[in-house]
């Protein structure tokens, strides 16, 4: 691939380089409407003192810019992964999309409506489409709900069974569908280890028969070998139920192998979007890079990670122009003034960095 | 590391035995564990949670709590016998001898308190020193663990840190009065990924000077591939393999081992799905008779579910496992695969 046509601000034509067979498998198919378009989406959060310090201490306000003009699209049937480190935004991007959080500015658009300016009522309409699964499956379920009523309350508060032995028979299908037992209906959340924790979360999401699920960390809090079931069990259902899911993680190597595509997020903003092959083996935006080179790699052991000095600056005070340029190492003076805009040099996604746009680096294989 | 192997070992933990006591009776978590470190050296502890990764760990530090107790077995530390001491004498070895540093940075740090007086007060508590001489001391530690400008930080309190700074905080207090053991259980998990590499490559360097001997729990196989000279790997209760760290990595001899490395998910070739072993670890009362891992092992056969293995010499390092016996007895063909042992003990 040349380099420097890859790197001119423009779309490239649709054929995906496809670095490994199966690239982008379902998500490539040309014309395809998203389910989701997210469109310069902000959520601030007020996190001022109480307004009689701010007298006598003589602060202002202070506004934490959670989510900070986020634009990207969710195809239907992908896996899109947000990325990045703890506080730059992910989480409550998921919360946002699934109505669980109000958006301060911009559009969330769900096939076609615009769900941000939706009422309660038109949004209970849309929201048993929507579900999520949560990071932790310790706090998600109720200790003191037998796992069958768990499961059925969305079944019931969305009203779409009404007959007792039908929703006792739809939660034996769903227990069974994610590898538990029938029978385990009548059991209590703390009978159940994390990994089987998970897999009610899971069954509970999929009781409203969603086209969508968010999965904000669903393995973080398990283990490897827990993880690597509960991964090969959404990817069945995915192809099952013919689901979409937007996954949170920060764990790059689970984010790799479940994804489609996958966006990179620093302080509030996307700075990378791509399919997951392009963005894993030609990663443009220094931050990405950044991230790539400090997975941890099994297969060369006692070589050491590139550490990169630094650390994610406080979202209260962000830096000014590119949120990254403190701790870039191509970061010139225009990087500290000016807010990086999004190249779209590659076919669903883009960069926003200006040593890209200005040539200044170049992606390498 | 290899040139360490002749000197004498830092820790020495000898067939240690810990059980609960219950209503129900005593049940075993640590089933007969022996591990040594060596001065300098690195120990990955790896496992799933409830494995005894961080209860062994615990019982070096002698911060076992009822109902918990030691049941049998000895912990050696420089070749003094320390599972025996008193709760006085285990105070004052701790901090001095042992280090300690935990998962969670800002709880182990106390919020009240300037990051300096924790450290001063820790420094004072195990060498004689003044309060001028400990603050310079303090200030150097910091340094030493690459904190910036550590002249004014160090009259910070905790909440002003982020997290990958309170961890170094943290390592500095473990390592304030030069230990000869670092007990490190999860010290990275807190973190994010950019900041874990820093703190890894930062333990290491610190290691290596100081000769000091860590032991790493942990359940991230990343974390110890870069960081371990060796690795044991615990499954309920029991050592099922220990080796030098390239070799349980790339060929690990016991089946755990091997279902584990293999489930880990890599960004280095594409697979459509993980391997995952079935099943879960099972709990304290109901580990199966024989080997703890064999209704869940794809090469089980008779053996294995009558007879419990101990740690067998296999390769570099060691594995309890039958099929590493199998394999080295030299009448049975070395080449045996798994499939015609089982035809040979049926």
């Amino acid at each position: 691939m040349n380099m420097t046509e890859t790197m001119t601000p423009t779309r490239r034509e649709a054929a995906t380089p496809s670095a490994a067979p199966g690239a982008g498998h379902r998500a490539a198919a040309p014309a395809v409407e998203p389910v989701f378009r997210i469109t310069n989406l902000k959520r601030h959060f007020d996190v001022s003192p109480p307004l009689l310090n701010r007298l006598l201490e003589r602060k202002g306000r202070q506004i934490v810019k959670a989510v900070d003009g986020v634009d990207f699209e969710i195809y239907r049937g992908e896996t899109f992964s947000l990325v990045g480190e703890s506080g730059c935004g992910k989480s409550t991007i998921a919360k946002l999309v699934v109505g669980l959080n109000g958006t301060t500015e911009g559009s969330i658009e769900f096939e076609g409506q615009d769900i941000a300016r939706h009422s309660r009522r038109d949004m209970d309409a849309v929201r048993h489409r929507l579900q999520m699964i949560f990071q932790d499956p310790y706090a998600s379920l109720n200790p003191r709900w037998r796992v069958g009523d768990i499961i059925a309350e969305p079944i019931r508060t969305f009203g779409l069974l009404d007959d007792k032995a039908a929703i006792t028979r739809r939660v034996r299908e769903l227990l069974e569908g994610v590898g538990l037992n029938a029978q385990d209906s009548e059991k209590y959340p703390h009978e159940f280890s994390g990994g089987q924790r998970q897999r009610i979360s899971i069954a509970r999401a999929l009781a409203s028969n969603p086209e969508f699920i968010v999965c904000d960390e669903p393995t973080s809090a398990l283990d490897v070998s827990v993880q690597a079931q509960i991964l090969n069990l959404m990817k069945e259902l995915q192809q099952q139920h013919e689901l979409t899911y937007l996954f949170i993680s920060h764990d790059l190597s689970v984010v790799y192998h479940i994804s489609d595509r996958v966006g990179v997020m620093y302080l509030g903003r996307l700075v990378e979007v791509g399919e997951k092959h392009e963005l894993f083996r030609r990663p443009q935006h220094p931050y990405t890079r950044m991230l790539l080179d400090s997975i941890p790699d099994l297969e060369m052991t006692g070589r050491a990670r590139t550490p990169v000095g630094g650390e994610v600056p406080s979202p209260l005070d962000p830096p000014s122009g590119c949120a990254f340029h403190p701790r870039c190492p191509h970061a010139t003076a225009r990087c500290q003034q000016e807010v990086p805009q999004p190249i779209h040099n590659v076919e669903r996604g883009f960069v926003a960095c200006h040593a890209v746009e200005e040539g200044r680096l170049i992606a390498t294989d | 590391m290899t040139e360490h192997n002749n000197t004498s070992p830092v820790l020495d933990v000898a067939d240690l035995h810990i059980e609960f006591d219950t209503r129900h009776g005593a049940l075993k978590a640590i089933d007969g564990v022996s591990l040594q470190i060596a001065p300098g050296e690195i120990l990955g502890v790896v496992g799933e949670s409830g494995a005894g990764k961080s209860l062994t760990g615990t019982a070096i530090t002698g911060l076992l709590e009822r109902p918990g107790r030691i049941s049998g077995g000895e912990i050696r530390l420089e070749g003094q016998r320390i599972d025996n001491l008193s709760q006085d004498e285990m105070r004052r070895l701790r901090g001095r001898r042992i280090g300690a540093i935990f998962q969670d940075p800002l709880t182990s740090l106390n919020p009240l308190y300037t990051v300096g007086r924790q450290l001063i007060e820790t420094i004072r508590t195990h060498l004689p020193m003044s309060k001028a001489q400990a603050r310079k001391r303090a200030i150097e530690l910091l340094a030493e663990v690459g904190l910036p400008a550590p002249e004014t930080r160090i009259d910070q309190y905790p909440h002003q840190f982020s997290g990958g700074m309170r961890q170094r905080v943290v390592i500095a207090l473990a390592l304030c009065a030069d230990p000869k053991l670092v007990i490190a259980d999860e010290p990275t998990t807190a973190l994010d990924v950019s900041v874990q590499a820093q703190i890894i490559t930062m333990l290491k360097r610190l290691c290596r000077d100081h000769g000091t001997a860590v032991m790493l729990v942990t359940h991230d196989m990343g974390v110890i591939a870069e960081a371990a000279d060796r690795v044991a790997v615990m499954y309920a209760g029991r050592l099922v393999e220990v080796g030098p760290v390239a070799e349980v990595v790339k060929s690990a001899k016991h089946p755990y081992t091997q279902g584990l490395m293999n489930s880990i998910p890599t960004v280095l070739h594409d697979v459509d799905r993980l391997e995952q072993i079935e099943g879960s670890m099972p709990r304290l009362t109901a580990i199966p008779p024989g080997c703890a891992f064999n209704p869940r092992c794809p090469h089980a056969f008779s053996r294995c579910r009558a007879e419990r293995p101990d740690l067998m010499a296999a390769g570099e390092g060691a594995a309890a496992c039958w099929l590493v016996e199998e394999d080295a007895a030299p009448a049975s063909a070395a080449r045996a695969t798994a499939d015609t042992l089982v035809e040979h003990q049926d």
